[in-house]
């Protein structure tokens, strides 16, 4: 418990050090340049002209559900690496419950392909 | 030791900042991108308690599929924001009311842990001990054996998340023209191409 701990040690003096130099780099212009703003400085710059409309514009749909499958698979993956590393310790059964597991998504991943929902068009 | 429970401290009370800005902040984007840090500091709480496994799967699944999903739903909203403040005190009692339920099953959950047989302890004992081997084959051990039918449960559950997501969203465009490698290729000189005899001056 220790021992990991320690081992994550170099991540946390990372994670100060970077936390360190934001502070500093944040806090040093502001302190140091000089700051004279107005409301033509502060608005966003497009192209010379007043900005038409929210950046936020709405996206299609299609982009979840590339998102949604891209979640499904990136789980499946999360669950083989225990069982690759424990696949010594729990034999042949353990060995043919992550086949079933993997059976079912691949029906799953039939359906898709089938349905054309891999295909952008 | 000092050193852990400083980061202990800190770690959770980034969590617990971000998790009050996540329900507070007024712009949805700001709200997911909070949700984001109380992630990071979720999976730093995590290796604090020596689940190591569970914080990295928190850190590629939660920050690197959820949350990447919450933005998507966010920009695909068409959220006007003073339309979304308008329902507030019509939603709030039933709001409420879910989050006291939430709460008090949590109560219910600590007490329970925290009382009679099944302490911490109790738990650990049926498992691998932590210290003797690394988590990620502490969890292998049992997870595909001992729990076979919760994990094939789980298989279920992305199988009709994954169905639901296709049945939900997914809708022909007609009048697209997609390309379909194989029919283009398969094409013969006799169907792409026909020779015309033009008269002269006739046109074709």
């Amino acid at each position: 418990m220790e021992a990991l701990l320690r081992e994550y040690l170099p991540i946390l003096i990372f994670l100060g050090l970077a936390f360190g130099l934001v502070c500093a780099m944040l806090g040093g212009s502001y302190l140091i340049a000089r700051q004279n703003p107005n409301s033509e400085k502060l608005s966003p710059f497009e192209c010379g002209f007043a900005p038409f409309d929210d950046a936020r514009g709405q996206f299609d749909v299609r982009f979840y559900l590339v998102a949604i499958l891209f979640i499904i698979f990136d789980l499946e993956v999360a669950f083989l690496f225990p069982w690759a590393v424990a696949l010594g310790d729990i034999g042949l059964f353990g060995f043919w419950s992550m086949m079933l597991f993997l059976g079912v998504l691949t029906v799953g991943f039939i359906y898709e392909w089938r349905k054309g929902a891999l295909e952008w068009e | 030791m000092i050193l852990q429970a400083l980061a202990f401290y800190v770690f959770a009370a980034i969590t617990v900042a971000s998790a009050a800005m996540v329900v507070t902040s007024r712009n949805p984007v700001y709200s997911v991108l909070f949700l984001i840090l109380a992630f990071f500091n979720a999976a730093a709480l995590f290796l604090l308690i020596g689940a190591e496994f569970i914080a990295m799967i928190l850190v590629i699944v939660y920050v690197g599929a959820v949350a990447v999903l919450f933005l998507f739903v966010v920009m695909m909203l068409d959220i006007n924001l003073t339309e979304l403040r308008e329902g507030f005190l019509e939603y709030f009692p039933v709001g409420a009311l879910i989050g006291a339920v939430l709460f008090a099953e949590l109560l219910l959950g600590v007490g329970i842990i925290g009382s009679g047989s099944t302490t911490v302890a109790a738990l650990n004992a049926h498992g691998p001990h932590v210290a003797a081997i690394d988590n990620t084959r502490a969890i292998g051990r049992v997870l595909y054996t001992q729990y076979f039918y919760l994990f094939q449960v789980a298989g279920l559950v992305l199988l009709v998340a994954m169905i639901g997501a296709i049945v939900l969203t997914l809708r022909s465009r007609p009048g697209v023209r997609r390309q379909r490698a194989g029919e283009q290729i398969n094409r013969t000189k006799e169907q792409a191409i026909s020779v015309v005899k033009v008269p002269t001056r006739g046109g074709v």
